[in-house]
């Protein structure tokens, strides 16, 4: 957080969804494959056997359909070392990347080689798969590799893979978590917009080319492409110009509905913003109905618009028509 | 400054659900590619350039996926651009390939639209709240519910001209074996029925949450003619046209971005009465008030005027001005895919190859798509002629 | 083919921009220096495109509010690819091409820094077989490196030779992030990073933007003494799957250059290349002869702002042919994992 008058906002914005991806037929086949502890790789035009199966020949661009099983163990044609690993990756503590060719493929795959240091990777060395304790037919069935002359990190002699798992082809369905952690930082009008929120007042900057009032502020007039002037305040009172009333409920809603959501033209302004009507009716807000805003007290306020909790009628005549309809 | 003439010769379109989970990624493109193809009478070896086009990479969780897509859609050694402008991507990814083709660069381009955005949500990856601002409108339909309601309020017209719009496209999807809803119990009275959703907008007046793809090829002039199509939609002209999402006095029930577009492509085709000269269009509704609404912004109706053509029949199937024959986005909803349906649909119709929603005759149809908070626009004209201008 | 020129261009590039993810902060005063460029104004520009990433700024539709900084009122003719500003720059050619305009205005933005760059990258590879184990940007190109020296494609000095002259050339470039007179052993020197690359080998994470003006030969503004027209523009890509790939090639950057008419005769070449290996790459697959000057800007790895880096070496190699340093440049981007997919544009003083 920044404590100068100048400085921008930051705020940690996460981006995350557990992805549902449908596999199709030569993915199902690979990953069930994984799942058994089982290398499959698809049989190319050229007679090529590809690790993974791409879906489609890359010379004929016909459907790849016939699947070939290699072995687990191969070895490493170039790697390089991840000193620091980041969140997600097949290893918490440093490892290799490295392109390996699995025994009975003709092309290198992309995976992990938990080699402890980077002293003990050589290109030619040989490694063999490490499998997931449990395996759900994802890529990371097959947690990484390890060099093969050590003790498996498991215990005892590999099983030969079985088809006690999910049966080939079973798996059509994987899910793939993606989280992305940012730093998000507002812009300066952004900023010095937040900063009068907090501090109860509404500020807003004007184009010098065309002289119309925005509120939020932004970073240039939209009309005119000029940046807009020193911001100044304007009066938390105004009009709903249009609406809605939302009844329904979605996923990451935070407000309940039945609610109404409203542009509201302040006065002095000249854009509208979304924000709630509350303290009346849904069913008895009009386009046109004069309102003040409702601030939250400062214990609660933010930098954004919520420090606003709602606006809600003022009880005075609804503005004209024609003295809005330009702003619709 | 003279463009090389150039036509749509195939059309491909996947099967549009709420889920197909039957296909990976690739797989759902390659269904739309593989039919545009065959319909061309082509193979990926004729194929000069791919342009693929879709919306926000968030509903995947592929970032720039043509990149991995490459390989399945026949792009690797070819020149693959891949464009993004929000909801008229389909669109306007029709257009960029167009210009390869009437600049002269190639003969033959594939391009194709997609998403499958059943992967995560749509209503979330519309929602996600972006930090120091406050979201309330509740996804694209919250948005535009409240320019709805001032179109409504500006124009006058009746309530159920919102439900006649969807009860017609939904009827309409029951002709395309590729729609997504397919209900035939959608009648006027069944939509009037569905629950409120966002005052004034209806459930049953909004579009679905759809996976799928659309392709087309589009040919030279000398490709055409080295063909065996002989009934490709030649395209007379396209337009893009964008406005920024606020600015003082901006109308967003008819915005100027629209009207500018329409005027500027009404004007290089030659069209001088848009409503009679243009035989159906396929517009880009996903919430069903939007079909009067652009009437307007097109011109086929004066200001305020646009729902009596809705209410009079005029764009039903068997109407003068055909509107949406294939169900429209009201019906198959990809988000990345529904602006190049909409192109595409255009182009089946005067290729005479819309099955059993064909208009009878069409020969100079309408594409169109927006995307945004209606800002952008993207639009052409196609006709069983090649241009003349 | 209309003969279109570069007339104008703008940059600013920083390792971490304090602003907003859609940079329109640092759009609006490089916008203003090209109307002060070409004594143009909004008005001038028939056709408006530009190139960024919804997963570089965390949010989608992140390109939209970028249009605040254009003034669209009266809309404009405009779209956006999701690919480096280079790749809308040939968008804009097409249209200038097509004749329905005569001018078109460029730009790219990104701030790399609002995340983990080499981590987010990831999401550009396969989601099936590879994102799910994180694969950074970083780790691909080393093992590219690693395959190179192990064969004999290249060796440890010559990538050291292109981060010391990069470096050194960088001196010269106001925007560049990481500059200073190296020489080879100190880049040696230098413990590994990501072995075997060391940091230096690697493109700086950089926040940036850039935007380009061109304008068909016909429609020039009148500030332009020395127009650099573009006598050849083209891209190609190249399979995503690293396995079916050969890394040590890159069949899309030769096809990219032989589209454009080829290399012949170019004098200046701004190279793209993110990674000090992935040059050498280049050099041999654009056909570039051996003595000619590379990246005097410092090149990406002085500065690498994604979605503009690309359009930042056109803009720089047009540069040489404004000062009369060059008359014929070659600018080049590239985009995906290993030098997947490939632009090339070559430019000429006024014919």
């Amino acid at each position: 957080m920044t404590s100068t008058a100048e400085a921008v906002l930051h705020q940690p914005l996460t981006l995350e969804f557990d992805y549902t991806r449908s596999l199709g037929p030569v993915l199902s086949q690979y990953l069930s494959g994984l799942a058994a502890r089982q290398v499959i790789g698809g049989v190319l035009s050229d007679g090529r056997i590809a690790v993974p199966p791409p879906e489609y020949d890359p010379l004929t661009h016909a459907p790849v359909t016939r699947m070939q099983p290699v072995a687990d163990e191969g070895s490493v044609v170039t790697w390089s070392w991840v000193a620091e690993p980041l969140p997600g990756q097949p290893l918490e503590r440093p490892f290799a990347f490295a392109l390996v060719l699995l025994d009975g493929a003709d092309t290198p795959l992309l995976h992990a080689v938990d080699a402890g240091e980077p002293e003990t990777m050589r290109t030619g060395m040989r490694v063999r798969a490490r499998w997931a304790q449990e395996r759900t037919g994802s890529v990371r069935d097959l947690a990484c590799f390890e060099p093969a002359g050590t003790a498996p990190a498991s215990g005892p002699a590999e099983e030969p893979p079985t088809s006690a798992g999910p049966s080939p082809a079973s798996v059509t369905v994987g899910i793939t978590p993606v989280r992305l952690a940012y730093d998000y930082a507002a812009s300066p009008e952004e900023s010095v917009f937040g900063r009068g929120l907090r501090e109860g007042r509404i500020l807003a900057q004007s184009c010098p080319v065309c002289h119309k009032v925005y509120v939020p502020p932004r970073g240039a007039c939209p009309v005119d492409g000029v940046p807009t002037q020193a911001p100044f305040d304007v009066a938390d009172t105004g009009i709903v110009t249009t609406f809605c009333i939302v009844n329904v409920p979605f996923l990451g809603q935070r407000i309940k509905p039945p609610y109404v959501s409203a542009y509201v033209l302040l006065d002095g302004a000249d854009i509208a913003f979304l924000h709630l009507i509350l303290g009346v009716e849904a069913s008895k807000v009009r386009m046109g109905m004069r309102v003040r805003a409702v601030w939250k007290p400062e214990a609660e306020r933010s930098y954004s618009m919520e420090t606003i909790s709602h606006f809600e009628p003022t009880g005075e005549p609804d503005a004209d028509f024609e003295s809005y309809r330009r702003h619709l | 400054m003279s463009k090389v003439p150039a036509a749509v010769i195939g059309v491909g379109q996947t099967h549009y659900r709420a889920k197909r989970e039957d296909v990976s990624i690739p797989g759902l493109l390659r269904e739309a590619i593989d039919r545009a193809l065959a319909d061309a009478e082509l193979t990926f070896d004729d194929i000069d350039a791919v342009v693929v086009g879709k919306a926000p990479d968030l509903f995947e969780g592929v970032m720039m996926p043509e990149l991995f897509l490459a390989d399945a859609i026949g792009a690797a050694g070819k020149p693959m651009l891949r464009v993004h402008t929000a909801g008229s991507v389909g669109g306007s990814t029709a257009i960029v390939a167009t210009s390869l083709v009437q600049a002269g660069v190639h003969q033959r381009v594939l391009t194709v639209a997609f998403e499958k955005q059943s992967e995560s949500n749509a209503m979330w990856a519309l929602s996600i709240p972006v930090p120091f601002t406050m979201p309330v409108h509740a996804g694209a339909g919250g948005y535009f519910a409240p320019h709805v309601r001032s179109y409504i309020r500006r124009s006058g017209a009746p309530t159920e001209v919102g439900a006649m719009v969807a009860a017609k496209d939904r009827q309409n999807a029951l002709r395309n074996p590729y729609a997504h809803l397919r209900n035939p119990d959608t009648t006027v009275e069944s939509v009037l029925a569905s629950q409120v959703l966002w005052d004034p907008v209806r459930y049953d007046e909004t579009c679905p949450s759809s996976d799928g793809a659309c392709a087309m090829v589009i040919a030279s002039e000398a490709a055409v003619a080295a063909s065996g199509i002989t009934n490709p939609a030649w395209i007379h002209g396209t337009v893009m046209r964008s406005e920024p999402l606020a600015y003082a006095e901006r109308d967003q029930a008819n915005p100027r971005a629209g009207r500018d577009a329409a005027a500027y492509l009404w004007r290089t085709t030659g069209i001088t009465d848009p409503r009679a000269e243009i035989d159906c269009a396929e517009i880009y509704v996903p919430f069903s008030w939007f079909e009067p609404m652009w009437l307007e912004n097109l011109g086929f109706a004066g200001e305020r005027e646009g729902w009596r053509l809705t209410e009079a029949g005029v764009t039903a199937l068997d109407g003068d001005l055909p509107v949406n024959m294939s169900g429209g986005v009201l019906s198959s909803n990809p988000i990345g895919a529904s602006g190049m349906i909409r192109f595409a649909e255009a182009a089946l119709q005067v290729m005479g190859e819309a099955g059993e929603h064909q208009v009878d005759g069409a020969r100079r149809a309408l594409g169109h798509a927006y995307g945004g908070g209606s800002q952008f626009f993207a639009m052409w004209v196609v006709g069983s002629a090649p241009p003349s201008n | 083919m209309r003969d279109v020129a570069v007339v104008g261009f703008a940059q600013r590039q920083t390792r971490a921009f304090d602003g907003s993810p859609n940079c329109v902060e640092l759009l609006v005063p490089i916008l203003h220096e090209l109307w002060e460029q070409t004594g143009w104004t909004k008005a001038d520009i028939g056709f408006w495109c530009s190139g960024s990433s919804d997963y570089l700024a965390g949010r989608s539709f992140s390109f939209v509010t970028a249009i605040d900084a254009l003034g669209a009122v009266p809309p404009i003719s405009e779209s956006h690819v999701e690919m480096d500003g280079a790749w809308a720059l040939y968008e804009a050619w097409l249209k200038i091409q097509t004749g329905e305009a005569d001018t078109a205005l460029v730009y790219g933005f990104g701030k790399s820094s609002a995340s983990t760059l080499r981590r987010t990258l990831a999401l550009q590879l396969d989601p099936y077989t590879l994102t799910p184990l994180w694969p950074d940007t970083v780790s691909i190109a080393g093992l590219q490196a690693r395959l190179g020296l192990e064969r004999g494609a290249w060796d440890e000095k010559a990538m050291a030779e292109v981060v010391a002259r990069s470096r050194s050339n960088a001196i010269g470039n106001e925007y560049a992030v990481r500059r200073g007179e190296t020489s080879i052993d100190d880049v040696l020197a230098q413990e590994m990073f990501a072995d075997p690359l060391r940091r230096w080998d690697c493109a700086p994470v950089t926040d940036g933007a850039a935007a380009v003006v061109i304008a068909a030969t016909d429609r020039l503004p009148a500030t332009c003494r020395r127009p650099a027209v573009i006598v050849g523009i083209a891209h190609s890509t190249d399979a995503a799957d690293l396995g079916l790939r050969d890394l040590l090639r890159s069949p899309s950057a030769a096809a990219a250059a032989s589209g454009a008419g080829g290399t012949e005769g170019v004098q200046v070449a701004e190279l793209h290349a993110p990674f000090s290996h992935q040059e050498l790459i280049l050099r041999r697959e654009l056909g570039l002869a051996p003595d000619i000057a590379i990246n005097p800007s410092g090149g990406a790895l002085a500065a690498n702002p994604m979605f503009s880096a690309g359009l930042i070496r056109i803009g720089e190699a047009a540069r040489r042919i404004w000062s009369d340093e060059a008359d014929r440049t070659l600018g080049h981007a590239t985009s995906g994992a290993a030098l997947q997919q490939n632009l090339v544009c070559v430019m000429e003083a006024s014919a």
